[in-house]
């Protein structure tokens, strides 16, 4: 037996023993999802053992090294880690931006202090993050962000508004672009953290047309970040930026080998699907859909490496939120008068018909699928003037 | 398995490269052949050099003279021929036929594996029986006479049934013409008394055949693996030559990927290049995109059937139907991205489309492919 076979061998019996039969089935939706924080209340018990568990052996994080909370698995591991997952389709002990995002950011750009503190606590599921990067005036423009952190000596005073902040509501802390130079539009803009009991901070959700509040509006008054709070050098936030928009859009794509890759059409086949046309149109989903989810996985091995094109995140995003929002207007298609339903408890409170309305939102945040198609031209295809 | 290529794998596809960009090239194939009407739609000079480089024998086993590699290796050449447009016997004799053949009987091994692996044999295969593929049902019979077996029916789209030297029949044994079981696949020696054919050309200028069997006779030992038992070995004919197809599709899609984004970098007009307007670079990316994804689909095809995983199947169909549709795309956008002179016998792109339309055909189309994933995903 190979050394991975063992690894596999050793992974398949861990989880067998350890992963709550409760917890192999896909969340139900984002309130059913484990997000971590000080504020977090666990579903059920099950919830609390799955990630307790996954903690004390590093498997939140199972690639990132062990002095940060990982469980220091080599892509190859990670790659069996997935695998064995997905085979009894285990959900995630802990999603959070923590993860997805700052983290990646952090292992790149942060001082070893911040990588022992933040990682650790990102790992254990302690802290919860939000992500401050859209303000009203700055969308797919988002350079042009106007949020002003003040030098006062050993720390910055900052005044602004970000908005479409997911889950700020109930987030602990934030990582947020702040205008640090108003003379360098790309110089001048750096990347802090600072807790959101910070006094000045105020949050505002926005109601969505799915009827949900995922997003906020956020407010800075007069907020004061100590100057150790950075991440990476003063002004040079925008390197951060874009790294981790790397990560978030790889994020968005669903590459990770979620239950957006799964095929539909026995899915509504079982409930009972008649229409030719439509049977048709689902077998040519799924063929995109089978397709992407190897596209998933080549995107992640080759990544693991330094095997991708840097700006492949980008194509990624595009096609897999691109495919997610067929999905659901498939799904939608499908259920017919009975997918309409909002409130009902047959619907589960018009589950199908707010994840639908949902996924509209996932080819704009992050990105938008035309800014994505022009950094693939720009960056990729090095077509001009683009 | 990482979805990317070993170190061995990316050697060999630096050769392929340089191989079949330097003699694979349309103009000295593709173009020269067909100016000059070659009956045969290729050059045996290029065979020949295919088998210098072992590459005739990469899916024949170690054991008897080949390279004894899988569908990612003989993927990697495709995608190049693909790219060229070249010419060649190679996914009927080298992939699809040479399938057939390693299950087949040392006396048949022997009889044709040392021509194929000398670049002096050409195999094609005989399944489709009408206009589109529908291996379901085969309707050519063949009933045991004397000591072998008399074959009767019509084969069509036999690619390059005229020049070879032996062609892979899947014929019905017993049973009913839809039924699963009760086929045998043959090699049928091109001059068997009773076989005929008649050549046509096709649109992307590569040659086919219709072929008639008409009491042909052959020994008992022309039968390649079981009698009656032979929809597993057709099976896996099928599934070699779609992923083979899908394999050379992502070639063709690539190739006329690039002549696009190169002509968007050249052409001017309105005082620009044409590259800068964002209603081109948005399909131009879009383009890539699905270029990117129908790869990795083959990719990942390919790897489980060299793993001879029981999900294989259902991926070959996923990479068959995305590389057609990648490919199609590819084609279409290239000639309109090329506005006028897309449309001129002088420029290329016209013949990627060509390849594309027959490829696209080849052991079953979108739909075909579609339709089966449907299927086996139990729909």
């Amino acid at each position: 037996m190979s050394d991975l076979d063992a690894f596999r061998a050793e992974i398949r019996g861990w989880l067998e023993e350890n992963c709550p039969a409760e917890m192999r089935q896909p969340a139900r939706d984002e309130d059913d999802v484990c997000w971590g924080g000080r504020n977090f209340k666990f579903k059920n018990e099950a919830q609390k053992q799955w990630l307790e568990r996954c903690v004390a052996k590093g498997y939140t994080v199972p690639d990132w090294p062990k002095a940060y909370g990982g469980a220091g698995m080599s892509p190859a591991e990670a790659k069996i880690w997935r695998e064995e997952m997905h085979r009894i389709n285990a959900r995630p002990p802990l999603s959070s931006f923590g993860i997805w995002m700052l983290g990646p950011a952090l292992l790149k750009f942060g001082t070893e202090e911040q990588k022992v503190h933040y990682l650790g606590q990102i790992a254990r599921g302690e802290i919860r993050w939000c992500q401050g990067y859209s303000e009203p005036g700055s969308g797919s423009d988002l350079v042009s962000l106007q949020t002003f952190g003040e030098d006062k000596g050993d720390h910055w005073v900052v005044n602004g508004q970000k908005i479409w902040t997911s889950y700020a509501n109930k987030a602990d802390w934030i990582f947020c672009l702040v205008r640090t130079d108003k003379a360098n539009k790309y110089q001048g803009i750096s990347f802090l953290l600072f807790d959101m009991t910070s006094p000045g901070v105020t949050t505002k959700p926005i109601l969505l047309i799915s009827g949900s509040s995922p997003f906020c509006e956020t407010f800075f008054d007069n907020v004061k970040v100590p100057k150790h709070q950075i991440v990476g050098e003063v002004n040079r936030g925008w390197d951060v930026a874009k790294y981790l928009l790397g990560h978030e859009r790889e994020m968005i794509s669903g590459a990770g080998g979620n239950d957006r890759l799964n095929t539909l059409g026995p899915v509504l086949s079982r409930a009972g699907l008649e229409d030719p046309l439509l049977r048709a149109e689902l077998a040519m989903f799924d063929v995109d859909a089978l397709a992407f989810s190897a596209m998933g996985e080549k995107f992640l091995d080759e990544a693991k490496v330094g095997k991708a094109h840097p700006a492949q995140p980008n194509m990624m995003k595009y096609a897999g939120t691109e495919l997610n929002k067929r999905r659901y207007e498939l799904l939608m298609a499908g259920g017919g008068s009975a997918a309409l339903e909002w409130d009902s408890e047959a619907s589960d409170g018009g589950s199908k018909a707010r994840a639908w309305l949902r996924t509209k939102a996932n080819s704009i945040e992050g990105g938008t699928s035309e800014v994505m198609l022009n950094v693939v031209a720009k960056r990729i295809l090095d077509l001009p003037g683009a | 398995m990482p979805l990317y290529h070993t170190e061995d794998q990316a050697m060999l596809a630096d050769t392929a490269r340089s191989f079949l960009a330097d003699e694979g090239n349309i103009a000295k194939q593709l173009r020269h052949w067909r100016d000059i009407g070659c009956k045969d739609g290729f050059g045996h000079a290029l065979w020949k050099q295919f088998a210098e480089l072992g590459l005739t024998g990469v899916l024949v086993a170690e054991a008897d003279g080949g390279l004894g590699m899988g569908h990612v290796e003989a993927g990697i050449v495709l995608e190049e021929i693909g790219r060229n447009l070249t010419p060649s016997p190679f996914l009927t004799s080298a992939v699809a036929a040479a399938t057939a053949l390693g299950a087949g009987s040392d006396e048949l091994r022997g009889r044709y594996l040392p021509g194929l692996l000398a670049g002096d044999s050409v195999f094609a295969v005989a399944i489709d029986e009408g206009p589109k593929h529908r291996p379901e049902r085969i309707k050519t019979r063949a009933a045991r006479a004397g000591n072998g077996f008399k074959l009767d029916g019509a084969k069509s789209f036999v690619i390059h049934g005229g020049s070879a030297d032996m062609l892979v029949v899947a014929a019905r044994t017993s049973g009913n013409d839809d039924d699963a079981e009760g086929i045998t696949l043959f090699a049928v020696p091109k001059d068997a008394a009773g076989l005929s054919q008649d050549a046509v050309r096709l649109v992307d200028s590569s040659m086919a055949t219709h072929v008639k069997l008409d009491g042909v006779l052959v020994d008992a030992d022309a039968v390649i693996g079981e009698v009656d038992g032979g929809r597993d070995l057709l099976n896996k004919v099928l599934a070699a030559g779609r992923i083979g197809a899908a394999a050379e599709s992502v070639g063709v899609a690539g190739g006329a990927f690039d002549m696009t984004t190169t002509y968007l970098k050249q052409r001017k007009q309105f005082g620009k290049l044409i590259g800068e307007f964002q209603a081109l670079q948005h399909r131009a990316a879009h383009l890539y995109s699905e270029i990117e994804i129908a790869r990795a689909a083959t990719i990942k095809a390919q790897q489980l059937l060299d793993a001879g995983s029981d999900k294989a199947e259902l991926m070959v169909s996923v990479a068959k139907a995305k590389a057609g549709k990648a490919a199609g795309l590819a084609v279409k956008e290239g000639v309109q991205m090329h506005g006028g002179i897309g449309m001129t016998d002088e420029y290329d792109i016209g013949l990627y489309m060509k390849r594309d339309r027959a490829l696209a055909e080849f052991m079953g189309d979108v739909y075909y492919h579609a339709e089966r994933v449907a299927q086996l995903t139990g729909y």
